[in-house]
């Protein structure tokens, strides 16, 4: 039987052959057919040109915060094709599974429409739909009764707003203190410690030096607001034969791709860093050089324990820091280039204090053996053996093969240094070391780590985006510490604090925001505290508000941690029948799930159909090559009735005649909308939202005159504008002169003073000062404890604080999120591709 | 059609070359590739408008190979490999299913396919998917329409999944040609075909993930001489001139950590 | 691979269609004198209905049946396209026989030609039909050195089923057709236990193969590429537990072997009406068993792509 079938097989495979192997088939060469054949139909002939459309239009992209440049075809009013920006500084031309699926964003089913009035009770989804007219009525009159009576009863705070300086300039114009963005929830942890400590961050005011890094080091990201460079990146630094290691508990994503993948124990990370130092610090494997002149290594800390400077720098007249002067045995103001501080030591200042380099501290601490690697090995969930190796490498990379780049610059003290020399390791770090409850001291941990190996903006190492860095803090203390009918804050309601006297606080210690940022609860609460918004507001803690008015904030879904509770919170009422948050206004473009819960919903237009602005006022676009801003510019005329949010606020602004809104006689200041608002603006002299394109005839960049023609100059340069920064300003930018001039000129910053890197953080010292009874502002027995416990000015490690409530033992396991590459949040759920493509949920 | 076009001397063979060591797994290319294709040469596509499954060239998997410790995680985009000797192509029985002469690309002209489904059987690679609306079979056209496409600039002919891979992670060229740029990136680092028992002598090369960079060596440069030994050789090494020289004896603590003190309180530093 | 049922109907009934016919052909030489018109007519139009069936059922399995006629231009290559081709040559001889048969009431001489031309057609449109699977290198147990036998037999042994019955109702001595098909019987289950035996094991392609990542050592899907079930998973990724396979063996050995060859033997013992009606229950049994025989030839059957989807071996 075999044999029948397999002769029966050989005469298939004969014939075949013999069918297969005919006469060559060139292009030509098959032209005669039998008449079966010809049933086939002709040749297919393929369309290899077919025009792509009949316009193209160049914009930025907002399916996630990177803010990509993209290029929109467009074929009879409808989208064709998006594809990246070649030229766009951010993404060189690709463009992620969020960006390509922006046509589905578009032709979405679940866009809104029309404003919608709540008619059925909150959360039924049950609404009518009103003019515009009537919707800007409402909400005039809620909002207009409020700031005539006591302005922080409204409490406005929006999402993945990228227009943030001009939702806060108007808060700071209606005179709420209530107002805070996404970043609250986000990465504070992580933007806090680093603008602490170097007057920038990882989070979106950093990246590593791909061209030059030979070890880069990524603690906890997984797709990281740098979603396309970070990819763009990586590839090169492979490219290159630099070796990546990933520190992440888990091992998809870019840790697949690392050579190492370091899979940690969650939260474990700032132990893992103590233990890297430790080692480094036991071998001299130290930037001395690094540390003396650009931190506070060599600064005087004052030993006088128990009394009210204890751990307070030692400081001249002037308030400048001391540091040791070996040459003249004495101390001496650390701004002063000709001294030679010493690291260690215990030193007699004249009035008889005692004081040590914060360094001695540092060193002291880490050098202890409950920070060897032995010791934290096992916690970690690695081995020491690990730990060292990767402390060698580290070691290796950043001092044998040391990067030196024959480019002369000169410091911040005038002096002309020959080469530029980097320590090639790089490190970056996101929500994995962010959202952990010790995520603002580990993060300082890297830093500190960064600090001791010399490589913090150096050839090959992490290196500030423009317009960072800042002086540290990064801005000024927080505006609303009074508030009055009719009277704007004195200042932008989010900001920096600096110690106690910064807080915004009653004087019995309570609270005077609603979501009780820079509260004794949470001091350094920088991006404020959105996420505490919906919870105080029902609770009437620390006061009831009126109004809560969102924007691109799925609260009801994603952002609170609690979908249940805050529904309920968002739909309870008093004994009388009446909502426990009496009025809510907000803005969405499509029917998310907090579109359910609002009184009054003022339907966004999608980013295809609006003006915007990238802002250096807001996040920035720039990298370390200089400073980049762009606008999104309306490449589809909605077909439904909906407006941009940007221009609903300024046109509620003038209804309402808060000052920055109006003229003096009353009527709008910009009648022409958020474009206007843009061309026009001026936060301060010359300073506007953009950056490119200034002075009357657009030739300025950073500081100069509004310019008319500014839209219409970054359209023709598709859409951004970028200042590429001069080779000897490309590093060592807090301590650059060139550059520090150069932010001066371009308005990034005021003063040109050396940045000093503050390894030894005092504001926090400052805080613990107080909890330990120092001072004339402190905090409320209930918070004292804490304080006094967490604001330690060195980095320190403890337990996540969720993980202390509960006994490891009983739950040995930890459940990570992560983002999936090709979701945004909430936002992709209702896209078709995106929601095929991968994973049904976000990352929430 | 479904004759395979005859092998001549200097035959073009486009196809793509997929750097398994540098892809993210992000899916950008699979929805680029939607998005272009979506009203390209072999559109539209069938969720475009959000119905049924939807047909995709492209798919993005994710595996794991190995182990333990030593175990790798691998992403791995999946779309036509434009076999020299497809058997997709053969087995059609219209015509439909075709592989062109003049630079390898295999197609399916919707116009004449029947929706026998044959050719994604006959398939190994699963490039081939039905469409419900249509009626016929649909699979990755290499961009046909972009790569050649006169209305776009030069840069810009490239297939869309090779155009957007934000990792770089994937090459388009002509694999018929040992000095293209992809052919020479194919022999550096061993590229290789998927599923070679089949004989379908894919064209579409494959880039193995390269050596994890571990162990003592660090990878970077001149790796292996600055190990953990080293470390600690330095250290001690360290700590016996800070002896020797005897500086301030106060800072010498009980614990160990006085000789590092010892060093540092030598150093001559400059602002 | 997912079994259709349309695609089953089509191999099954054209399977016993050419089958019927191609024993009637051999009859109408062997043993003409067995043979009137209404039993030619009979036979020849259910034969031709079988085919017919098969035909129009794998016709409107298409996405474009409209455009059917194009599936004959391909037969250089496809066997798809030559199963189509010859199907459709196959109904010139036995169309000329029902012809023949129509016009003569015993047609004799003119009836040999296209009976003599009916045999290979069929034989050779069933060998097409066969081939469309074997020939695929994706699907290791169609690609089977006892695939063709396999569909020649059971072509053989439904059509001589069939034949036998109708002789029967026709009231014809059949012992050498009764002893025909248990002798084909007899090699069909010989045949289809062979195949069985022969696909057990593992093809040569794995997940290792398929990813290239064999080197690193075992090759898991850690996660798949999509949220839903798409297209390759639900034609190419049909699956039948182990278990239910082997009970739908014993019920296809049951229904396709067993109760048709004991009924064929109590027919052959019993004679009368008790042979015609075991002759036609032996033909609804062998046809709902076939079917079962056929849905498992799919179910059974593993396509290399799942090897993409976490299938270890196909
Ligand atoms: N595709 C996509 N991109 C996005 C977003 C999105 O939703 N989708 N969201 C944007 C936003 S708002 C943000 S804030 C960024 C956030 O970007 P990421 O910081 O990358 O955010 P996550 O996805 O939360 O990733 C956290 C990573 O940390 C790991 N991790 C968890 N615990 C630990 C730990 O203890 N130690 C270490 N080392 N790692 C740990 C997790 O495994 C995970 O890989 O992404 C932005 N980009
Ligand atoms: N478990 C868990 N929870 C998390 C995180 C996590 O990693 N794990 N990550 C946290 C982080 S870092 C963040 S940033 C938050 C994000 O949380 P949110 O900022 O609340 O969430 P998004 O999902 O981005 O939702 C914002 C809303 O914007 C709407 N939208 C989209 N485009 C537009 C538009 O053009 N105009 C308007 N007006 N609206 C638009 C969307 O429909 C959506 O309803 O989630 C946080 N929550
Ligand atoms: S990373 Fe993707 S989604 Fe985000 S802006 Fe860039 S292209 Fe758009
Ligand atoms: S776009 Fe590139 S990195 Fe992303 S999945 Fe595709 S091949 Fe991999
Ligand atoms: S990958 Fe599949 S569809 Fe593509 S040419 Fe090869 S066999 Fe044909
Ligand atoms: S589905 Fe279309 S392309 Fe595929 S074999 Fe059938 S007719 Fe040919
Ligand atoms: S070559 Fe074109 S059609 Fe093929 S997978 Fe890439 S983008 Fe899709
Ligand atoms: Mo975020």
């Amino acid at each position: 039987m075999a044999l029948i079938a397999d002769a029966l097989g050989q005469a298939g495979r004969l014939f075949r052959r013999m069918a297969l192997t005919e006469a060559p088939a060139r292009p030509a060469a098959r032209a005669r057919r039998d008449p079966l054949e010809a049933l086939a139909g002709p040749p297919e002939v393929v369309e290899t040109s077919p025009t792509v459309g009949d316009e193209v239009k160049y914009t930025t992209c907002y399916m996630c915060a990177c803010r990509c440049g993209i290029k929109v075809h467009l074929k009879d009013g409808k989208i064709r094709y998006i594809e990246g920006n070649r030229d766009h500084p951010v993404n060189r031309g690709v463009l992620c599974g969020k960006g390509s699926a922006g046509i589905m964003q578009q032709y979405s089913p679940a866009k809104l429409r029309k404003p919608l009035l709540r008619t059925g009770e909150r959360g039924s989804g049950e609404f009518k739909e009103i003019e515009w007219d009537e919707a800007m009525r409402l909400a005039t009159d809620w909002l207009g009764e409020i700031r005539r009576t006591d302005p922080k009863k409204l409490a406005f705070f929006t999402g993945r707003d990228q227009s943030q300086s001009l939702t806060g300039w108007w808060a700071m114009q209606f005179g709420t203190p209530n107002f805070a963005a996404h970043g609250g929830f986000c990465s504070v942890n992580m933007a806090a410690a680093g603008l602490y400590s170097m007057g920038g961050a990882f989070w979106e005011f950093g990246e590593p030096d791909w061209d030059h890094a030979r070890y880069f080091v990524m603690f906890g990201v997984a797709e990281d607001h740098d979603s396309n460079p970070i990819k763009i990146g990586l590839s090169k630094l492979k490219a290159n034969g630099a070796k990546f290691v990933s520190v992440n508990p888990v091992k998809t994503g870019y840790s697949a791709v690392a050579d190492e993948w370091v899979g940690l124990t969650p939260g474990t990370d700032g132990l893992f860093v103590f233990a890297l130092i430790h080692a480094l610090l036991e071998a001299d494997a130290i930037d001395f050089d690094f540390l003396a002149r650009y931190t506070n290594a060599t600064w005087l800390v004052v030993q006088n324990p128990g009394g009210p400077d204890h751990g307070l720098f030692a400081r001249d007249a002037n308030g400048v820091p001391l540091a040791w002067d070996k040459t003249e045995g004495a101390a001496a103001a650390s701004s002063r280039a000709d001294i030679s501080p010493a690291v260690v030591g215990t030193f007699d200042l004249a009035d008889g204090r005692k004081a040590v380099p914060s360094f001695q501290l540092l060193a002291e601490r880490y050098l202890d053996k409950q920070y060897a690697p032995e010791a934290v090995a096992e916690r970690c969930g690695l081995t020491a053996e690990r730990i060292r190796r990767i402390a060698a490498e580290i070691a290796h990379a950043a001092f044998q093969e040391e990067i030196v780049l024959d480019q002369p610059w000169t410091d911040w003290a005038g002096r002309r240094h020959e080469k530029m020399i980097g320590r090639p390791v790089a490190m970056h770090g996101m929500r994995g070391i962010s959202a952990h409850s010790n995520g603002f001291h580990t993060c300082r941990a890297i830093h500190v780590l960064q600090m001791l190996i010399g490589a913090i903006d150096t050839p090959g190492s992490w290196r500030y985006k423009a317009p960072y860095p800042k002086p540290i803090p990064g801005g000024p203390p927080p505006g609303g510490k009074t508030t009055a009918p009719n009277t704007p804050l004195s200042g932008m309601p989010l900001g920096f604090t600096m110690g106690p006297e910064d807080l915004l606080v009653e004087a019995d210690g309570t609270p005077k925001r609603l979501d009780k940022a820079y509260s004794w609860e949470a001091p350094l609460s920088a991006h404020g505290l959105m996420h505490m918004a919906i919870h105080n507001a029902w609770a009437g803690d620390p006061y009831p508000v009126d109004v809560l008015f969102m924007y691109m904030a799925n609260m009801a879904w994603n952002s609170s941690m609690n979908t249940a509770g805050t529904m309920k919170m968002l739909t309870d009422k008093h004994p009388d029948g009446s909502y426990k948050i009496p009025k809510i206004i907000y803005s969405d473009a499509y029917a998310s799930e907090m579109v359910s819960y609002a009184d009054l919903v003022l339907p966004d237009t999608t980013y295809l159909e609006r003006w915007d602005c990238i802002s250096l006022l807001d996040r920035p676009i720039g990298s370390a090559h200089g400073p980049a801003d762009a606008i999104r510019r309306p490449v589809l005329k909605p077909d439904r009735d909906v407006r941009p949010f940007q221009d609903v606020m300024i046109d509620l602004g003038a209804r309402l005649g808060l000052p920055g809104f109006t003229n003096e006689d009353g009527s709008p200041k910009f009648p022409g909308g958020y474009s206007d608002y843009i061309v026009n603006h001026q936060r301060k002299p010359g300073i506007g939202p953009l950056a490119g394109f200034r002075g009357e005839d657009g030739q300025t960049p950073g500081k100069g005159a509004p310019n008319k023609g500014q839209l219409e100059a970054y359209i023709a340069n598709k859409s951004f504008w970028r200042l590429e920064l001069p080779h000897d300003e490309a590093y060592f930018k807090h301590s650059n002169k060139g550059y520090l001039d150069h932010a001066v000129k371009l308005g990034m910053i005021d003063k040109a003073d050396q940045i000093v890197l503050q390894l030894y953080c005092e504001p926090l010292q400052k805080f613990r000062l107080a909890a330990e009874g120092h001072g004339a502002i402190q905090p409320p027995e209930r918070d004292r404890e804490r304080v006094r416990t967490y604001f330690d000015p060195l980095p320190i490690w403890y337990q996540p604080l969720e993980e202390q409530k509960i006994a490891l033992d009983d739950f040995p396991l930890s459940a990570l999120t992560q983002r999936p590459m090709a979701m945004y949040h909430s936002w992709h759920s209702q896209n078709a591709w995106l929601a095929r493509s991968s994973r049904r949920t976000s990352s929430t | 059609m479904t004759c395979l076009p005859a092998p001549f001397p200097g035959q073009k063979k486009l196809g793509l070359v997929i750097d398994l060591d540098t892809c993210v797994g992000c899916h950008a290319c699979a929805v680029n590739c939607k998005e272009w294709n979506a009203s390209g040469h072999s559109g539209p596509l069938s969720d475009f408008e959000a119905k049924s499954d939807g047909v995709w060239f492209n798919r993005v998997h994710t595996y794991e190979a190995g182990e333990g410790e030593a175990s790798r995680t691998v992403h791995f985009p999946r779309s036509c490999l434009h076999c020299e000797e497809p058997a997709c192509v053969t087995v059609c029985p219209t015509g439909a299913s075709y592989k062109r002469a003049e630079d390898g690309i295999v197609l399916v002209n919707a116009d004449t396919c029947i929706g026998c489904k044959l050719c994604s059987w006959a398939c190994p690679y699963g490039a081939r998917e039905f469409d419900e609306d249509d009626g016929v079979m649909k699979k990755c056209t290499l961009c046909v329409d972009k790569i050649y496409n006169e209305n776009l600039p030069e840069e810009d002919r490239q297939p869309a999944c090779v155009a957007t891979c934000p990792a770089s992670a994937r090459h388009f060229g002509d694999l018929g040609d040992p000095n293209s740029k992809v052919s020479k990136l194919v022999a550096e680092r061993g590229g290789y075909d998927l599923m070679p028992e089949m004989g379908y002598k894919p064209v579409n090369k494959y880039l193995p993930p390269r050596p994890k960079k571990t162990g003592a060596s660090c990878g970077s440069k001149a790796s292996e001489e600055f190990s953990l030994i080293d470390l600690a050789e330095r250290r001690a090494a360290k700590d016996e001139i800070a002896v020797k020289t005897g500086a301030e004896p106060t800072l010498a603590k009980a614990d160990g950590k006085g000789a590092a003190f010892l060093r540092w309180a030598d150093r001559v530093l400059s602002r | 691979m997912h079994p259709a049922f349309s695609v089953i109907l089509f191999t099954t009934a054209s399977g016993a269609g050419y089958g019927l016919l191609l024993w009637f052909a051999l009859c109408s030489l062997a043993a003409p004198d067995w043979i009137d018109r209404p039993l030619a007519l009979t036979t020849l139009l259910f034969g031709l209905a079988l085919v017919s069936a098969g035909l129009g059922s794998s016709t409107l399995h298409l996405g474009r049946p409209e455009r059917a006629w194009r599936a004959l231009s391909q037969w250089r290559t496809s066997w798809l396209s030559r199963e189509g081709v010859a199907a459709i040559a196959a109904y010139v001889p036995a169309g000329l026989l029902a012809l023949a048969w129509i016009v003569w009431p015993r047609p004799g001489g003119v009836a040999i030609l296209p009976a003599l031309l009916m045999i290979p057609a069929a034989l050779a449109t069933t060998y097409c039909t066969a081939m469309i699977y074997a020939s695929l290198k994706t699907v290791r147990q169609w690609r089977n050195r006892f695939t063709v036998p396999n569909y020649y037999a059971l072509g053989l042994f439904t059509g001589a089923l069939l034949f036998a019955a109708i002789l029967r109702l026709f009231g014809r001595e059949t012992v050498a057709v009764d002893i025909a098909v248990l002798v084909v019987g007899a090699a069909t289950l010989a045949l289809k236990l062979a195949y069985w035996r022969s696909i057990e094991g593992r093809g040569a392609s794995t997940a290792e193969s398929a990813t290239g990542l064999g080197g690193f050592g075992t090759v898991r899907l850690f996660e798949a590429p999509h949220t839903e079930e798409n297209y390759l998973m639900r034609e190419m990724g049909f699956s039948i537990a182990r278990k239910h396979a082997a009970k739908l063996r014993r019920l296809c050995l049951a229904a396709l072997f067993g109760a048709p060859l004991l009924l064929t033997l109590i027919a052959l013992l019993a004679g009368g009406w008790i042979a015609g009606f075991a002759a036609v229950l032996a033909v609804i049994s062998a046809g709902a068993g076939v079917l079962v025989e056929r849905w498992l030839f799919f179910a059974e059957a593993t396509h290399v792509v799942t090897l993409f989807y976490g299938a270890r071996a196909a």
